[in-house]
């Protein structure tokens, strides 16, 4: 067994939307390297519920990293120190005994923070209601082998269907966008003969509703693909880019 | 009570499609006159609401989540089954229902299984259309893979994010209905009740999870589709918000509760590694296509493993022992989930076992990665090495991984007729949270098809034939059932915040899970289980005098969230533990010691247990009543389940 450590964190609190936040700092011991960084949080709370102090609020919850819940921005980054994670999927063995920690909620005006570390997505959600569909009644379809599709386009799409909507692209943007995660979905149905139908339609109104939102404009530095869980690549922008101009030239 | 199956008459393959034409119509016209509330948008939930928003319902969907793309389905790995026969290799709608019976250890309805094989198909079909990007072949035609429990290729698969892909899909549909207007979500939303006016679910009981605000919401119909209790166990494959709470709630109203005891352990989970621990990840079991599971054949040599003397990568061929593919040569590593459980629990209780604790097995790549190359399979499984290199800190590549059972998934639920209505008139179950198609055992990529199949192909149907004879009439939210739920709730709530005690929630959720797991675990015995129930018994009384719930109900309180659902485990425990102990024989994941053959296989008893049992709730410390509904098998020959 490998040492167990210690660590000052310094957290954001802020008991609901409408309150100011400011940063509180408490220490935590006797954690294992193994020890994942949302169970080290889960001892804190156990921690400040004994003596009488209310938990840190975060969002968490599969705990595999596919549900997109967690996010924690850490020591400047979002989703931790290390490369193609999300939170849960964090251990504390990245983190050197007596290390400080930074922990802050996603910062992006289009996701309020709620409590703590809990912010509000539901932006995320109204972005897909917009567009991010293919409209087909359950019981419409064709046999599915009637629709061959190219292995690369079907991986393509893929690479870009596995977005979780954790939002760590908007956190980390200086500009606050959410273009990795709307060219994410508009750039998975594009690559689809499915989707073709109804292309021009999802990548106009599906941008609108980002707009409307509040995020801010790309202007393609990258940090959101870098720092994404899931890897997406940024050549979903280009592509959904080329989807809004020829929708909007054509039509 | 009695138990009424409403299993359709007529030879099995027609049974399904003679009912869908005897169920009653709603006019399109008038299902615009009809409110129906899903709670929970999983697969099960999101396909239902969607659908219903399509056939024109008006939806109210329910989820504990801060979106509906976040449902637990989204964990599943592996993938889906079909009975497409795309591979040529002999599958049909009859194998699937024959696998997934027996799979199930002939503790299911044969109606209801065969409904399920006969809508696969449909299934993949709609996915498809809906954008799913499953894997292909280089003809651009759809690829299949391997799963326990069968002997062909049937199994869909979207890399190693099958549930995602799938979730995403039916939230995709869900959404287009909420931008029509057909669907309104009510996110960060948890049913607390359910309302029954005149006999019939008419509503239910919410807390506002953000302003604490508990409200009611009324409809004409209530489905539930909450998915699984596994997290009785405390340490689970689940997401830590998944609950037994709705369907508990639906019991202690009148919804009798399915074979309670049915719990999934599945073999392939990144063993525990301490007292830390919150949750447990799950490594798929489409792994053990290519891996080979293996302990060292004596106990020295484990020792030596365990004491850093010697590397997994050294032990020579000679001294490993293959067990699965030694005692079930034709299945091999494929064999079914609980058989594959068991197994690692023997040879982990001969001292046989790998890892710090000995409670682990090896899962090998080695001669996979020979035999296809590392690009092979790194393609098929390279998310899922990851994902166990960011936990366990070791590169399964080079080193075999190690695995042990975990808690997975409840085949118990609540008791649901052929149409998925439980025993409360207007009150549905699909997906995970009813009882129905599994038996005694799931099979892998089962339980994606189960839910879209009672979301997208049997609950818009079947729903029809309930509301068709209803009023249109809404029942007002200011009505006193409403009104007493009401109170209930809010005084339940009330009561956790004041007890002000010493023990947080989790300590009792692990005391809880510790005693489900040593006596309602893998192996369980009539001694261990009487047992049990004083414990829990003894624990539930001290909850409710110790436990300590910080912070008010007016705000995001998630202490409270959780000291809510524990309460409801500590209830639903006991009714477990009862099923287990009336259930003397062995079957699927239920392993009663006393019935077992000489070479120590589960032993199933169909003389006296071939019955789904259905658990009635009598009140308040008094017991449940087991109501029983015989199984009969017309077309299956019921035989011990051989893997060998």
């Amino acid at each position: 067994m490998e040492k167990e450590r210690t660590y000052t964190l310094k957290i954001w609190r802020q008991p609901n939307a409408n309150m100011k936040g400011a940063f509180k700092t408490y220490k935590v011991e006797d954690i294992s390297p193994g020890t994942s960084f949302l169970e080290m949080l889960d001892i804190l709370n156990d921690q400040l519920s004994e003596n009488g102090e209310d938990p840190v609020h975060f969002d968490h919850d599969c705990r595999e990293g596919i549900c997109g819940m967690c996010s924690l921005f850490i020591n400047g980054r979002p989703h931790g120190p290390d490369e193609e994670i999300t939170v849960c999927q964090l251990h504390m063995r990245v983190f050197k005994d007596g290390a400080k920690i930074t922990i802050e909620p996603w910062r992006a005006n289009a996701f309020p923070v709620i409590k703590d570390l809990v912010v509000d997505r539901s932006a995320f959600d109204r972005i897909v209601q917009a567009g991010g569909f293919i409209s087909v009644n359950t019981g419409a379809a064709v046999d599915a082998n009637a629709i061959p599709i190219q292995k690369v386009n079907a991986e393509l799409a893929m690479d870009a269907a596995a977005c979780i909507g954790c939002g760590a692209c908007v956190a980390v943007c200086k500009n606050a966008s959410a273009m990795l995660f709307t060219a994410a979905k508009v750039s998975q149905l594009a690559l689809l003969p499915q989707g073709d139908i109804e292309r021009k339609e999802r990548a106009m109104k599906m941008v609108a509703q980002m707009d409307a939102e509040g995020f801010g404009a790309c202007t393609n530095t990258g940090a959101c693909s870098a720092e994404c869980p899931k890897g997406i690549d940024l050549s979903v922008i280009a592509r959904m880019n080329r989807e809004y101009f020829t929708a909007k030239v054509t039509t | 009570m009695s138990l009424d199956s409403k299993i359709p008459d007529g030879p099995l393959a027609e049974k399904w499609t003679k009912h869908k034409f005897n169920l009653k119509l709603v006019n399109p016209a008038n299902k615009r006159k009809y409110d129906i509330i899903v709670v929970g948008t999983g697969l099960a939930g999101a396909s239902a609401a969607a659908s219903f928003g399509e056939l024109g319902y008006n939806v109210k969907a329910f989820l504990y989540q801060d979106s509906a793309r976040r449902a637990h389905s989204i964990a599943a790995q592996g993938g889906i089954n079909a009975a497409k026969n795309y591979t040529n290799d002999g599958d049909s709608v009859f194998r699937l229902f024959y696998d997934t019976i027996k799979g199930g250890d002939y503790r299911s309805r044969e109606a209801n299984v065969y409904r399920l094989a006969e809508v696969s198909n449909n299934i993949i079909d709609q996915c498809v259309a809906q954008g799913v990007p499953f894997a292909r072949e280089y003809g651009g035609l759809l690829d299949n893979r391997s799963f326990g429990g069968a002997q062909v290729s049937r199994t869909f698969y979207a890399r190693g994010q099958t549930g995602q892909q799938l979730l995403l899909g039916a939230y995709s549909a869900l959404s287009r209905q909420v931008a029509a207007g057909k669907v309104t979500l009510f996110p960060r939303t948890e049913m607390l009740d359910v309302v029954l006016v005149d006999g019939k679910a008419r509503g239910i009981v919410t807390r506002n999870m953000i302003t604490g605000k508990v409200e009611s919401h009324s409809a004409h119909v209530v489905v539930l589709a909450t998915g699984g209790y596994g997290n009785v166990f405390f340490l689970s494959t689940m997401a830590m918000g998944c609950n037994g709470s709705a369907v508990w709630r639906a019991h202690k109203k009148g919804a009798f509760f399915g074979n309670p005891s049915f719990t999934q352990i599945h073999p392939t989970c990144i063993p525990v590694h301490g007292d830390q621990q919150s949750k447990l990840t799950l490594m798929s079991e489409s792994l053990r296509n290519d891996g080979r599971v293996w302990v060292p054949k004596t106990k020295e040599i484990a020792e030596k493993l365990k004491a850093g003397e010697m590397k997994p990568t050294e032990i020579p061929e000679e001294d490993r022992d293959y067990y699965l593919e030694r005692i079930y040569p034709s299945f091999g590593n494929l064999v079914p989930r609980d058989v594959a459980s068991r197994n690692a629990k023997n040879v982990c209780d001969e001292g046989r076992g790998v890892g710090e604790t000995g409670l682990a097995v090896f899962l090998d790549f080695r001669d996979a990665i020979d035999r296809d190359g590392v690009d092979v399979i790194k393609a098929k499984y390279g998310n899922l090495f990851q994902m166990y290199e960011k936990i366990v800190d070791d590169n399964p590549y080079e080193t075999p991984m190690m695995i042990y059972p975990a808690i997975h998934y409840t085949m118990g639920g609540l008791w649901v007729d052929y149409n998925l209505m439980t025993t409360i008139p207007g009150l549905y179950a699909t997906g995970e949270c009813n009882f129905s198609d599994h038996g005694a055992n799931r099979l892998g990529a089962s339980a994606l098809m189960q839910g879209l199949a009672d979301g997208y192909f049997v609950i818009p149907y079947t729903i029809g034939d309930y509301l068709a004879d209803m009023p249109y009439d809404k029942v007002s939210t200011e009505h006193p059932e409403f009104q007493k739920a009401e109170k209930e709730v809010k005084e339940r709530i009330d009561k956790l915040l004041n007890i002000n005690g010493s023990k947080t929630v989790d300590q009792f959720h692990k005391q809880l899970g510790h005693i489900m797991w040593e006596k309602c675990g893998m192996s369980r015995n009539a001694q261990g289980l009487k047992e049990a129930i004083e414990e829990i018994q003894k624990l539930r009384e001290e909850y409710w005098k110790d436990v300590k719930v910080l912070g008010v109900n007016e705000e995001l309180n998630m202490t409270l969230e959780k000291a809510l659902r524990v309460a409801d485990f500590m209830e639903l425990a006991e009714l477990m533990v009862n099923d287990a102990l009336d259930r003397k024989e062995s079957c699927g994941g239920h392993f009663r010691e006393e019935s077992k053959t000489p070479e120590g296989e589960a032993k199933r008893d169909d003389k006296n247990f071939a019955y789904v049992s259905a658990w009635e709730y009598q009140g308040e410390g008094k017991p449940e009543v087991l109501h029983k509904e015989e199984l009969v098998f017309e077309n299956v020959k019921l035989t011990q389940r051989s893997y060998k």
